[in-house]
């Protein structure tokens, strides 16, 4: 779960953005044209992205039914399977699932981040698998689960994604890596970390895709720099992997974790300059 | 300012926004709002010098060597050691550069990179030195014998250029070497009156690095401040104890040449001009110190603990007599003291620049983590801090009290020239 949202409330519009260039000095027809496209083509990606992730979405809401069912059922092994995988959805789409600032404190709150009677969702049921390995007990939370996550489906489609949600979205999705997920305190019961881990990573290099050729136009060698840090990352959680999935989170040394994060911030700091795709050629 | 020649070149490093270009940007990032509420004219003074008009307070960061080894200490210093983990020399060239244009523009009170109005962006500058003066900042990097060749490996194309002298230190006794306190690739130190204005441009740098190297260890430090001692005199270290009184004199240029400055036919032409710079991070039992009575100190030290004085005589820069000896016959200065192991013959000679450091407690033992960030430049060290450490590490009486948790050895670049960058005469 996001610490602060404060970032986007105060980005400003879109209209702000692109809207007040030609008040200024020298402004000729022939740049609105270029500016009205580039415009047009941020409208674009956003769009795209806007489909992404409600397909990430919609996958959850199916991921979520699956592990929600299991719990219900008394299935413990089943929820245990489902659980991390089924999270990946939400990770990917983090920009826009926390958007909604009510919802995304029932789904994905870990314990202390919220007052202990109001604690539910994955996290909550987490605890139970894996620390009091039942799924006894919490069926209650699996059921305000997929009510929340079906809610949440509905709401998603209200979403007005923004070039500037996908622009601080990128980098977000990185910060949430570095601030949680390198700790280990986002599956704390668990150690599935590196799910969500890979998650965010997936989530913030198809922000970077969407925004590639916009942003080879202004900076072809900073979008080269961005691909070859993503592949760094990537090289790193393979060496990482078992089976389908990956390894639990206390099987990592301490000077993996650190080369994990390190890695991080050699993505994110390229990544923090994608920004520049909204000025002027 | 000894060889840094002080010119205005720092100035023209300062680069002013240009009403121009503030006006092509000036529509994008939100800064419109900007104009509306404060029209061009309170935007035009937008510049990226940090404290308006500052000429006092700055060490010329080109010349013939660079600054920070001969030139005044200052109060706090932040040190990096840092690994390179791209492989491309490029790369490494290309960060080289990139680092000599911040760290021009910082020492001389700047802001690093050009002010951008894209509100979009992160700003170039982290921003916690604004408004600062220079403080007398000063940045010099070095590079270590693993830069060369790791593993076996020549990663730059640069084995054939190793130094002999640039040799990871060999093993003294008593050493504690830890590996999370010793070697790296490159050294930055940033030494300056205020450790905000240190920390902001290791920072800055290592930021602009990111990606191709990482930090493998890095500390702060510290001596007394010049407003707490207006005299100047020799500081002092965390025993109590004058530290640096038979340091060379940074004055004397002769001096600086004879025992700090590598010269033609040391080695390889590209470090002349440049020095080598030993680290030992020397970690110091505060509370076995504290309880050990004066005499001991004293004899430990081979100098009076409230002058500074050599034993039996009375004031900081009087003659040292390792012979004297009292009435009973016995040498006044122990034969074992720090000092009189340190001066050997007296011909090996190193500067000194080292700091204090205070990190908290040691969660092992609940004693204070603190000690001397040691830092010497010599010309040879073969020839002077390896042998003088020889002597320490065998039979000084300090080593009770201390114990060695780091350590690492680089070669500083030779100063650059404008238009130049630091590492130029390695890579050219």
């Amino acid at each position: 779960m996001k610490k602060a949202k404060a970032s986007l409330a105060v980005l400003l519009s879109t209209s702000l953005l692109f809207g007040c260039a030609q008040e200024n000095e020298g402004t000729k027809p022939a740049d609105d044209k270029a500016k009205e496209k580039s415009v047009s083509k941020l409208d674009d990606v956003s769009r795209e992205y806007r489909e992404y992730a409600i397909n990430e979405i919609e996958e959850f809401v199916q991921a979520t039914e699956e592990f929600t069912t299991a719990v219900s059922a008394g299935d413990l092994e089943k929820a245990k399977e489902v659980y991390a995988p089924a999270r990946m959805h939400y990770e990917r789409a983090e920009p826009i699932a926390e958007v909604f600032g009510d919802l995304d404190p029932k789904i994905d709150a870990r314990e202390g981040d919220v007052k202990d009677e109001e604690w539910g969702g994955y996290h909550r049921i987490e605890m139970g698998l894996w620390q009091e390995n039942t799924t006894k007990g919490y069926e209650k939370y699996a059921k305000q689960l997929m009510s929340d996550v079906n809610l949440l489906r509905a709401k998603v489609e209200t979403v007005d994604v923004t070039p500037d949600l996908l622009i601080t979205g990128a980098v977000d999705l990185l910060n949430e890596v570095s601030t949680s997920k390198v700790t280990g305190e986002e599956d704390r019961y668990s150690h599935t970390d590196l799910y969500d881990f890979v998650a965010n990573v997936e989530g913030a290099e198809k922000i970077f895709e969407l925004l590639t050729p916009a942003l080879k136009e202004k900076d072809a060698k900073l979008a080269e720099e961005i691909q070859q840090r993503f592949d760094e990352v990537y090289a790193l959680l393979e060496k990482h992997k078992e089976g389908d999935g990956y390894i639990s989170y206390t099987d990592l040394k301490k000077s993996e974790v650190k080369e994990l994060s390190q890695a991080i911030d050699a993505l994110a700091e390229p990544l923090s300059q994608i920004g520049i795709v909204t000025e002027e050629s | 300012m000894k060889e840094n020649t002080p010119s205005d070149e720092t100035k023209l490093f300062t680069k002013k926004v240009s009403r121009r270009k503030m006006l092509k940007t000036a529509g994008v990032g939100g800064i419109g709002v900007v104009i509306g509420a404060s029209g061009i004219g309170g935007l035009l003074t937008l510049s990226d010098s940090r404290a308006k008009g500052q000429t006092k307070d700055i060490v010329p960061f080109y010349g013939a060597h660079q600054a920070g080894i001969t030139t005044e200490t200052q109060d706090n210093l932040y040190f990096a050691s840092l690994e390179v983990t791209t492989d491309k020399r490029s790369d490494l060239i290309q960060l080289f550069k990139d680092w000599t244009e911040a760290a021009a523009q910082m020492t001389a009170g700047n802001l690093v990179g050009e002010a951008s109005l894209n509100a979009n962006m992160p700003p170039k500058d982290t921003g916690e030195a604004k408004e600062l003066s220079p403080s007398n900042l000063t940045i010099t990097f070095g590079v270590g014998p693993t830069l060369f060749s790791k593993d076996g490996k020549d990663r730059f194309g640069l084995k054939s250029k190793k130094p002999a002298e640039l040799n990871a230190l060999p093993k003294f006794p008593m050493d504690a070497l830890e590996d999370s306190w010793s070697g790296g690739d490159i050294c930055i130190q940033a030494c300056a009156d205020d450790l905000q204005v240190a920390f902001h441009a290791v920072r800055n740098l290592v930021r602009i690095g990111r990606g191709k190297t990482i930090i493998h260890w890095a500390q702060t430090g510290f001596q007394r401040t010049k407003q707490a001692d207006s005299g100047k005199t020799t500081p002092r270290n965390l025993f109590g104890f004058k530290d640096g009184t038979v340091n060379p004199d940074t004055n004397d240029g002769s001096e600086m040449n004879e025992h700090v400055w590598v010269k033609v036919g040391d080695g390889p032409d590209w470090l002349v001009g440049g020095s080598y710079m030993v680290v030992r991070r020397i970690q110091m039992y505060i509370e076995v110190w504290d309880r050990t009575i004066l005499k001991e100190q004293e004899n430990t030290f081979g100098r009076h603990r409230d002058s500074g004085a050599p034993l039996g005589m009375k004031n900081e820069f009087d003659r040292v007599d390792l012979e004297a000896k009292d009435s009973n016959g016995n040498q006044i200065i122990p034969e074992n003291s720090h000092m009189s192991l340190s001066r050997g013959d007296g011909k090996a000679k190193i500067l000194r620049r080292p700091y204090s450091y205070a990190d908290g407690m040691d969660p092992k033992t609940g004693s204070f983590n603190a000690g001397l960030l040691f830092i010497c430049f010599q010309r040879n060290p073969s020839k002077q801090f390896i042998p003088i450490q020889e002597r320490l590490a065998k039979n000084d009486k300090l080593n009770e009290y201390i114990v060695h948790r780091g350590s690492a050895i680089f070669a500083c670049l030779p100063g650059v020239k404008k238009g130049g960058y630091i590492g130029d005469s390695l890579f050219g």
